[in-house]
């Protein structure tokens, strides 16, 4: 006979605060953007219901490649945090001596202990035409004149990737702590070179926290305003920037809603097309 | 008598609990960064007892605070004379003002009869003028002292040297050096996008001269102290800002004239101080707390009398950059018709994202 589902006391208890953030904090504003992103107000002022809000997206080029470019610079910088904190990860938990594990680890938190616009900030001072990297290099003679290394692409995906660092490294540190040092040291005795070492054993090992970690890195990315906002300059429309116009310099909120839920099922798919090409199931990434 | 002793504490402290809210009456503040100095506000609350709690913002997000909570959560809000009629129609987020509580004798009579014609809605006006001022342009003399007007942003002999604000004001500038009157097509939102769209694509043309789009006042002014950027668009102020540090940097009123704004006092429909919020106007615009703001932030304010107040150096700023011609020629925006800005956004996300 199954067991029955009980409404104890202590089970209230300790549903009902994850009950009331759920509900009042996503579900509920959730609804609301819903509605919002359905009603269609024309020159006018008259109300309608329908799609031409979504519609607007996939009609008008700007959108839907800004989304496009969003998505693809998300993706890339993944991808290089990936690579950038794959061996950060490998020295702490495999190289550096037990005793200075814990130090390292320190160091790699330390600059999340400011926000991320002030770290930001920092990057504009070094970068900036008149700052610290430029006085430098015309110092020592390398550059005749100063050169704008601010308001570019490669700077803000450098931004991006700073910033997201921590996101990867971390399960990366904590997944990787479980391989056994003897498979590689077993995989050395049977004549395997590192590259074999790193694609047989140690990524498909660490593949839980990869995608844990890229999910992560991710959404964090697409998400982001602020490094996009700041370090891109110019040429950086990010679509997070565009559902803020919306909301705020145009007073379209309907339109904004419609871009908020698109951002939110376009990136849930592109997670899930991740999924699936990496053959891993959520249940145990999220572990 | 001891009992006595602590029957008259246990009064006493319970006085003091009921007393406190009285003295802890505040003043929620919805307005720009420098409108309310520390000076007035100290001096303010020795005067009424009213503690001033100010939240600095911009006009797009005031509306859009306000408009999230239908009006309450502040007792005074500072938007521009051109932002309240359009939004006022539609969500409702302030109410009348009742000019008859105004000390209407310190406020200059043509400035309040303008911001009661403009913010009229439904045969109630909704604003008080408060602080006026005008963006033009911001020159490098070393660099670029022959820039005269808004196309000059988009000349080819600045090249990399060029900021200015991916906002509204941009467009309406150009537009006017353009020679035509976008303020004249704000009823007509056809020819007004036709326009847009012609300004858009000069700026578009114009992009790989600028250096970035700037986003907030003290980035601007750090550019240009650094000599990065020589030619902006910007307010005066930001301007004489940077020339009592250098000389060289000063403001220009263009040639097809200055965009002239008034920011306004205009209370929140569901306020919950209105007596504070006019004690707060009343105050601000008497001519001596007037003069206080003007000598700290350099604008000009609607306050009749307080320019016999100023600092030397800070009526000088007016009188260098200002002939009667070049005041005459300012031109103030007239209240914003409703989608004009989803027209405008249109048209800026374009040239942002344009390669």
């Amino acid at each position: 006979m199954p067991r029955r589902f009980h409404i104890t006391l202590p089970l209230v208890c300790f549903l009902t605060p994850v009950l009331l953030w759920l509900v009042l904090m996503i579900v509920l504003p959730h609804v609301d953007l819903l509605r919002m992103s359905l009603r269609v107000e024309d020159i006018e002022g008259n109300v309608s219901w329908g799609f031409a809000n979504y519609l607007n997206f996939f009609k008008e080029p700007i959108y839907w490649l800004t989304f496009v470019r969003t998505a693809v610079y998300s993706i890339m910088v993944t991808f290089m945090t990936f690579v950038v904190a794959l061996p950060v990860a490998f020295y702490i938990t495999k190289v550096a001596a037990p005793r200075f594990q814990g130090f390292l680890m320190m160091l790699l938190l330390m600059p999340f202990w400011v926000s991320e616009l002030v770290r930001v900030y920092g990057w504009m001072i070094l970068l900036r035409e008149s700052g610290v990297i430029n006085h430098f290099l015309t110092r020592l003679g390398i550059l005749t004149q100063p050169i704008e290394m601010l308001y570019n692409d490669v700077t803000m995906v450098m931004g991006l990737v700073y910033t997201s660092m921590l996101f990867m490294a971390v399960p990366l540190v904590s997944v990787l702590e479980s391989l056994d040092d003897s498979l590689i040291e077993a995989a050395y005795d049977l004549g395997a070179n590192m590259g074999t070492i790193l694609f047989r054993i140690v990524i498909p090992h660490a593949m839980p926290g990869i995608v844990s970690g890229s999910i992560v890195v991710f959404m964090l990315t697409l998400g982001n305003y602020l490094t996009p906002n700041l370090m891109g300059g110019k040429n950086s429309l990010w679509f997070t920037e565009q559902i803020y116009n919306q909301f705020i310099a145009s007073f379209n909120w309907n339109q904004g809603s419609a871009f908020g839920f698109l951002l939110l099922v376009l990136s849930s798919l592109v997670i899930w097309v991740g999924l699936k090409l990496t053959r891993q199931k959520l249940s145990r990434v999220v572990q | 008598m001891k009992r006595t002793l602590v029957c008259l504490m246990v009064l006493g402290a319970f006085l003091a609990l009921v007393a406190a809210p009285v003295s802890a009456e505040t003043l929620e503040l919805l307005t720009w960064k420098g409108y309310a100095p520390k000076e007035l506000i100290d001096k303010f609350q020795a005067e009424t007892g009213i503690t001033v709690k100010a939240t600095y913002t911009n006009n797009e997000e005031m509306i859009a605070k306000l408009r999230a909570t239908r009006g309450a959560g502040f007792d005074l809000a500072q938007p521009s004379q051109d932002r309240i009629s359009s939004v006022q129609a539609k969500y409702k987020i302030y109410q009348p003002i009742d000019y008859d509580k105004l000390k209407k004798d310190q406020i200059i009579a043509s400035m309040l009869e303008a911001v009661k014609k403009n913010t009229l809605v439904d045969g109630n006006s909704f604003g008080v003028p408060h602080v006026y001022g005008t963006s033009g342009l911001v020159i490098n003399k070393n660099f670029a002292g022959d820039a005269k007007d808004y196309t000059d942003l988009l000349d080819s002999k600045y090249k990399g040297r060029v900021s200015y604000r991916l906002k509204r004001p941009t467009l309406i500038g150009v537009a006017f050096a353009m020679g035509k009157d976008p303020f004249a097509l704000y009823n007509d939102p056809t020819a007004y996008q036709a326009l847009m769209e012609e300004v858009g694509q000069k700026l578009i043309e114009g992009k790989p001269l600028v250096k970035n789009y700037w986003t907030n006042g003290d980035a601007i002014k750090e550019s240009l102290r650094s000599g990065e950027v020589h030619l902006a668009m910007a307010w005066e102020v930001g301007a004489w800002q940077l020339y009592a540090e250098n000389p060289d940097i000063d403001f220009v009123a263009p040639k097809s004239g200055a965009l002239g704004w008034i920011d306004t006092f205009a209370i929140p429909a569901k306020a919950k101080n209105v007596e504070g919020a006019y004690k707060w106007i009343n105050f601000m615009l008497r001519p001596e707390n007037a003069a206080v703001f003007t000598n700290d932030q350099k604008y000009g304010t609607a306050s009749k009398g307080a320019v016999n107040l100023y600092e030397p150096a800070v009526k000088a700023n007016f009188t260098r950059c200002f002939t009667d011609a070049d005041i005459d020629n300012i031109k103030w925006y007239p209240p914003v018709p409703v989608k004009l800005e989803e027209i405008e956004g249109k048209i800026l996300d374009k040239v942002k994202a344009a390669q």
